[in-house]
């Protein structure tokens, strides 16, 4: 068993923030050299600009250098990014490609064990430790989740389950028959097994499970605090993506108050997604991050298309490293409707608000040259009632609430339980039906 | 005395209705009264049905959201005036009707039977009762 200790790296995490720079601008100039050296598309970017790796001789120097785009990774797919042959690879994985665009990332042994520390910083975050059983419910495969959370969770010396993802029936007996205290999976997974334990007639106090470590999308404070409840956990989020690695990039700690950035592998800024410009401190922008450490697929400013905020503060855990909030949409997946942007996150939290669960589809159309937008959300036994007035009522405030927080009127329309196809994977949100 | 009306949420689209009557159908509950309300969207099937619990227990495994509600049955000779009757006596005890609807039924063909939604079911009940008009029970309905 390995030491928690070892997972846990104060003098790392806490550091203080001149040392954290130092580690950056040192490990930034030899990874600028590692691309230049090794892949010749970005070093043909970064001639077009005339840059030479002598240019940049610190993190100060960062925004000269070119982006490197989902353009990029489809352009030279699968491993014209990638600074290693194949050969001296151990791992790839990839990306489901539900955009169109299948992304692969490769991993050296060295890139495999300092993904693997990053997790087991998330997991230990959490407060979870040795003792912990661990069930991975990320799918396993090309998926970064679920061998990526199994390797943190192994690192950690958590018994690690590797019950993939789907099959709720088992999910939920391994649960009660090995006495699960942390689940890894989707938030839209955790709150669907939530779901159908209640279904089942289990009550929190049943299952053992004390804490669940859940991203790969979306999900608002709203969403969290439900899934507390009907799980009764905590539940921290954790980013990544498999561009970078995978999950640990980035993880919550037990103030549940944004996500520490694992900044002695990762350079994070924030940019205009439009001009391109790099944004002051606390700016909302695109996400945009610099691998630092990994050998085989160092990707240099690669803009993650994640919406999001910074913050450098010291935190009450007392680590040092810089925070970013739950990523506020994708400015991919935003939605203009009637040239206003919609991120499907802000009519989730409009339903939770009301008290409405997370099970909703948003449907775009264009009738007649005008943008509709019509939010289904499933109706629940909470919320019917014999009195078709007070559902209408009810209708009316979502209608409400929605206005006021998208700034353009949607349609509300109540369906059957259950007629929202539930992926047990990633929850599709937004249909789109415009012809744009 | 009140009757249990089961409320099912339905969608307003084709076959929302087929689906729901076919899960009873298959279950043999029988239906007594039947009546609807909609909306644009959405509606609402009320029902009496001669087997509550087996017709609640059935519709929640097929995935209908329901609801029971405490209604007002009334047996009304089936002659002109038969309703005004009851109405007056309604009327004159300040009970408001939110909705109602009727249905024929059982051997005695010259009687109807009405159901009534009001706020207060037992007021209701002891202002007809007074009056002499028959009200009808849980079980009443079950043996028609």
């Amino acid at each position: 068993m390995i030491p928690m200790d070892r997972c846990y790296q104060p003098e790392v995490e806490c550091a203080p923030r001149e040392q954290i720079r130092a580690w950056q601008d040192e490990r930034l100039v030899k990874q600028v050299q590692n691309v230049w050296d090794n892949v010749p598309h970005y070093r043909k970017k970064m001639e077009e600009k005339g840059l030479t790796p002598a240019d940049i001789r610190s993190v100060d120097d960062l925004y000269k250098l070119p982006f490197v785009t989902k353009a990029d990774l489809r352009d030279t797919y699968p491993n014209g990014m990638a600074a290693r042959p194949m050969k001296d690879c151990v791992r790839v994985h990839a990306t489901s490609g539900t955009t169109g665009k299948r992304v692969m990332g490769f991993y050296t042994q060295h890139d495999m064990d300092l993904w693997e520390d990053c997790v087991a910083r998330a997991i230990v975050a959490t407060g979870a430790d040795s003792e912990d059983i661990c069930q991975v419910g990320y799918g396993y495969g090309m998926f970064t989740g679920g061998l990526g959370l199994d390797g943190g969770s192994r690192k950690v010396g958590c018994l690690t389950v590797p019950i993939s993802s789907g099959n709720t029936d088992r999910q939920i007996t391994f649960m009660q028959d090995l006495g699960t205290t942390l689940l890894c999976c989707t938030p839209s997974y955790a709150a669907y097994l939530g779901e159908s334990m209640k279904e089942m007639g289990l009550t929190p106090d049943q299952i053992p499970l004390k804490r669940a470590i859940l991203g790969a999308e979306a999900w608002s404070e709203e969403m969290r605090r439900d899934i507390e409840k009907t799980l009764g956990i905590k539940a921290y989020d954790i980013y990544g993506l498999t561009e970078l690695s995978g999950p640990g990039v980035a993880y919550e700690c037990s103030a549940q108050d944004g996500m520490h950035i694992n900044e002695d592998h990762f350079l994070a800024e924030i940019i205009d997604p439009d001009t391109g410009e790099v944004l002051p401190e606390g700016s909302k922008g695109e996400l945009v991050f610099t691998s630092l450490t990994r050998e085989a697929f160092p990707l240099l400013r690669y803009r993650t298309r994640d919406i999001c905020q910074l913050r450098r503060e010291k935190c009450s855990c007392g680590r040092t490293f810089l925070k970013m909030c739950k990523p506020m949409g994708r400015s991919d997946d935003m939605l203009i409707i009637r040239g206003v942007n919609v991120f499907p996150s802000q009519v989730e939290t409009v339903l939770l608000n009301q008290g409405y669960p997370a099970n909703y589809q948003i449907i775009v159309d264009r009738v007649k040259n005008t943008d509709t937008l019509d939010i289904q959300v499933e109706m629940t036994p909470e919320m019917f009632t014999d009195n078709l007035g007070e559902i209408s009522r009810r209708q009316k405030e979502l209608v409400e609430g929605l206005r006021s927080m998208l700034g353009l009127s949607a349609k509300v329309t109540l369906v059957a339980p259950k007629s929202i196809v539930r992926s047990e994977g990633k929850a599709v949100r937004v249909i789109d039906k415009r012809k744009l | 005395m009140s009757i249990k009306q089961i409320s099912v949420f339905l969608e307003n689209k084709p076959g929302a209705l087929y689906g729901m009557t076919g899960v009873l159908a298959q279950n043999k509950v029988d239906m007594r009264a039947l009546s609807l309300a909609e909306t644009k969207d959405f509606g609402i099937a009320r029902m009496i049905v001669d087997n509550v619990y087996a017709a609640t227990t059935v519709l929640k495994e097929a995935g209908y959201v329901h609801s029971l509600t405490p209604v007002l049955g009334v047996a009304i000779p089936d002659t002109p005036g038969g309703l005004n009757k009851v109405l007056q006596v309604i009327t004159n005890a300040r009970i408001n009707v939110e909705y109602m609807y009727a249905f024929l039924g059982g051997k005695n063909v010259n009687q109807a039977y009405m159901i009534f939604r009001v706020e207060d079911v037992d007021a209701a009940t002891a202002a007809l009762t007074e009056r002499g008009i028959r009200t009808v029970g849980q079980d009443e309905i079950q043996q028609l």
